[in-house]
């Protein structure tokens, strides 16, 4: 048997305690742990070690390594995705008979199947927030030149980020890199996307989980086209007259807005000078983010980055700071709003959810209490009321477990999306 | 009519100077099931998906029937690619897992029950309609996957490498099933794999690509009786053939103590291209021991026998002057033969073998194609 790991040598030797000697299927409840498993075609087991979970997919060995190879790669472009921990190998039972390969991924902290999103239905606007998520992130795989081959619900991880999803790629076992992508290959990703969709849709209908509003058949139409205006916005030529220049600045605002910086543009006048082509070449995600882990230090998703820095720039006003130096008064906000809110948490709830998260909702809620008491609630007295009002009653998302919410180290029997044990 | 044709298709990969599919010439007829097989970057696969619309043509065409589908993209082609993924819903029943795409297609209903009802019956799913896919077996749940190409009835079914995450088992009957369902149905299919022993069992015709370029298509049966060239010779058949030039002087080719008489026509031909030598292929079973006093045996070094019941084959080292002979060396030196299960030699054991009269196939050393005989 040969473990092929890079794990840190905690995790190596908490890995190696494992029953790797037995079929995946057939492991002992005390080793696993339940969580909500998505549809998959193959064995699929969730176990924790030291406190983090981890995700065992058992395969064929050259799906194994090429999947782990693969999910190497998308690290190393900067996708979200799972991250590749090992792949065992040469497995066999005692009696000598082989077992197949399993590839080891690490379970990415506060995320969740699309099933958990929701207490007991799917509504039109989380599905409708799902799309989004999961056409974000497919947009961002083919600009790398990522083939997905068959991007799903199922095969997506999905982490709060401010009133909206952020996407994470689970199984890369169809995908392709390659240095650009074919017209066909991406109209194919997308038109399995959106069958994949109907189908996953479809199934939450007949078991009683999806508001009966939604038809599963025509809402994952919106993947196309926001897929394809995503996609134009991104990458498309656009054209106009050569005393309209300010529209280049204007198309670089937008992709700022959706999320893009825009490393490279091309443009091109035509010969008589008169129009202007533009089309962005190099585009990378991740704007906000960026620019809130320069100035505070923040690492935070795109949505939920966006929204602290429109809190930053409030906070700039309202304290008539507004000329200064962009990094003093980062630093001010942080320590005036920010770590207070955090602080304001106590010990045992901060497994809810992460520090933007909290922060972001506890600006909603803050909203919300001073409309009723119609004046202007501090963010202090807004996190306390926070803490009391909802945060308590919040499942813990760190990894979210189905069955009753006991301590998370409590082992609870494995659940089958099929219904097996 | 579901024929499909490559017409001098041409993939080059943007930044690369040699094409991945290099002027692809193959007509696939109505309901025939043909096989690409290849090694490792062959353009099998690349082949495929050009058929697909996953690949851009960067050279010739490709006709669906009578249509030109080079430009077409890939789900107006009426393919359909099997095995993509089969993820089946478990709150769905079986007859609703199969027919989803269709619904979502707009397809009506009863035509849907229809087409569910058919494929149903071919995979011996009907009983298992109404119920959930946790009631199926891992063979059943497959069928399923199949069933949702089946019912979208399209023109052509595109596989590619469909077995290959499967286990050694499933593989094997699966394999069976795939190669029954399609006489059933009749439906063109292109299949693509890396294992010639799959090919040749499934194919009706075997496609052999290498380096983007077509080798040969033809009945698996030719294929392995008529290799057109060293590559298809040598890839073709299990185990493998053995290959080694020889020396070619007074109408005979000479390795060592082995002289094999050629065929004039065969002699002419190596005399025309300027050789003196011919590179000679024959397979395992066209070896047969010799005592040694009769001429023309090589004289081989017994290393491992295979023992398999029906057939035993021998693997072993040449030694003396066929091994050693610098103008007509042996291609690596190991000679594969079959030997009578139950009677083999021991390892160690020095053997003569001989190849049987007109066991041999003579390719050219320079192209590598197959002589006239």
């Amino acid at each position: 048997m040969e473990l092929r790991i890079l794990a840190a040598p905690a995790e190596q030797q908490a890995l190696l305690d494992l029953p790797w000697d037995m079929p995946l299927e057939e492991w002992p409840e005390w080793y696993l742990v339940a969580l909500p498993r998505g549809i998959s075609r193959h064995v699929v087991r969730f176990t924790r070690l030291n406190g983090r979970v981890y995700a065992l997919k058992e395969v064929v060995e050259s799906f194994a390594v090429r999947e782990y190879q693969l999910l190497r790669d998308l690290e190393r472009l900067g996708v979200p995705a799972v991250e590749a921990v090992g792949i065992v190998r040469g497995r066999q039972e005692p009696g000598g008979a082989p077992l197949e390969s399993v590839l080891v991924t690490r379970h990415l902290q506060f995320s969740l199947p699309y099933r958990a999103l929701f207490a007991r239905m799917m509504r039109r606007d989380t599905v409708e927030r799902l799309i989004d998520a999961l056409v974000a992130l497919l947009v961002r795989l083919h600009l790398l030149g990522f083939f997905w081959g068959d991007c799903s619900l199922s095969n997506t991880l999905f982490r709060r980020d401010a009133g909206a999803f952020a996407a994470y790629l689970v199984d890369a076992e169809t995908g392709e890199l390659h240095r650009s992508l074919s017209d066909g290959q991406r109209r194919h990703d997308i038109e399995n996307a959106r069958v994949n969709i109907a189908g996953e849709l479809m199934d939450l209908q007949a078991g009683g989980r999806m508001d009966d509003t939604i038809d599963p058949t025509a809402m994952p139409d919106l993947v196309v086209d926001r897929y394809e205006s995503l996609w134009q916005e991104l990458t498309g030529w656009e054209a106009f007259d050569v005393n309209d220049r300010w529209r280049i600045a204007r198309r670089v605002e937008r992709l700022n807005e959706l999320g893009f910086d825009v490393a490279e543009l091309d443009i091109v006048t035509d010969i008589g000078g008169r129009t202007v082509r533009v089309q962005p070449k190099v585009v990378d995600p991740g704007h906000h983010s960026r620019r809130l882990i320069r100035l505070t230090g923040i690492d935070a998703q795109e949505n939920q980055a966006r929204r602290l820095l429109n809190d930053l720039d409030a906070y700039a006003a309202r304290t008539e700071q507004q000329g200064e130096d962009e990094e003093i008064v980062a630093y001010h906000w942080v320590t005036d709003a920010y770590e207070p809110v955090l602080r304001a948490i106590p010990r045992d709830l901060r497994a809810k959810l992460t520090g933007p998260e909290i922060y972001h909702e506890v600006l909603e809620h803050r909203w919300y209490l001073s409309e009723q008491a119609g004046r202007e609630v501090g963010i202090v007295e807004a996190a306390r009321a926070y803490v009391d009002n909802v945060l308590r009653h919040k499942p813990d998302e760190d990894a979210v477990l189905e069955g009753p919410p006991t301590q998370p180290d409590l082992p609870v029997v494995v659940a089958d999306e099929l219904g097996a044990t | 009519m579901a024929t499909v044709t490559y017409d001098s298709a041409t993939r080059i990969y943007p930044g690369t100077e040699k094409p991945a599919v290099d002027s692809l010439d193959l007509e696939v007829g109505d309901g025939e099931f043909v096989v690409l097989v290849g090694p490792s970057g062959s353009g099998k696969s690349t082949a495929l998906r050009m058929l697909a619309g996953l690949e851009d043509v960067d050279g010739g065409s490709i006709h669906i029937g009578e249509r030109d589908v080079t430009n077409i993209p890939p789900k107006d082609r009426d393919i359909a690619m099997v095995f993509q993924n089969y993820a089946l819903y478990p709150h769905m029943s079986v007859a609703d897992n199969m027919g989803f795409a269709l619904k979502i297609a707009g397809v009506k209903k009863d035509e849907i029950a229809r087409r569910v009802q058919d494929a149903a019956k071919l995979l011996e799913l009907e009983n298992f309609l109404a119920r959930k896919p946790k009631a199926l077996s891992g063979g059943q749940r497959q069928r399923v996957a199949m069933g949702r190409a089946i019912v979208r009835e399209p023109q052509v079914f595109l596989m590619d490498e469909p077995l290959s995450n499967l286990d050694a088992k499933l593989r094997v009957s699966t394999r069976t099933q795939i190669a029954s369902l399609q006489r059933r149905l009749g439906i063109t299919t292109v299949y693509v794999t890396h294992d010639q022993i799959e090919a040749m069992t499934m194919g009706d015709r075997v496609c052999v690509l290498n380096d983007g370029m077509l080798q040969q298509v033809d009945t698996p049966l030719s294929l392995y009786d008529k290799p057109a060239n060293v590559f298809v010779a040598g890839f073709i058949g299990s185990p493998a053939m053995n290959i080694a030039t020889f020396k070619v002087s007074d109408g005979k080719a000479n390795l060592g103590n082995a002289h094999l008489p050629l065929a004039r026509a065969t002699v002419d031909a190596v005399t025309a291209e300027g050789s003196d030598q011919v590179v000679l292929g024959f397979r395992p079973e066209s070896l047969e021991p010799a005592p040694q006093e009769a001429g023309g045996a090589i004289p081989v070094i017994v290393d491992v026998v295979e023992e398999l019941g029906s057939d035993a084959y021998l693997y072993g080292e040449a030694v003396g002057p066929a091994a050693t002979d610098p103008d007509a060396a042996l291609a690596n030196r190991t000679i594969i033969a079959r030997v009578e299960p139950r009677h083999e030699p021991q390892k160690g054991e020095k053997v003569y073998l001989r190849i049987k009269q007109g066991g041999e196939h003579c390719f050219s050393v320079k192209t590598g194609e197959r002589l006239p005989s």
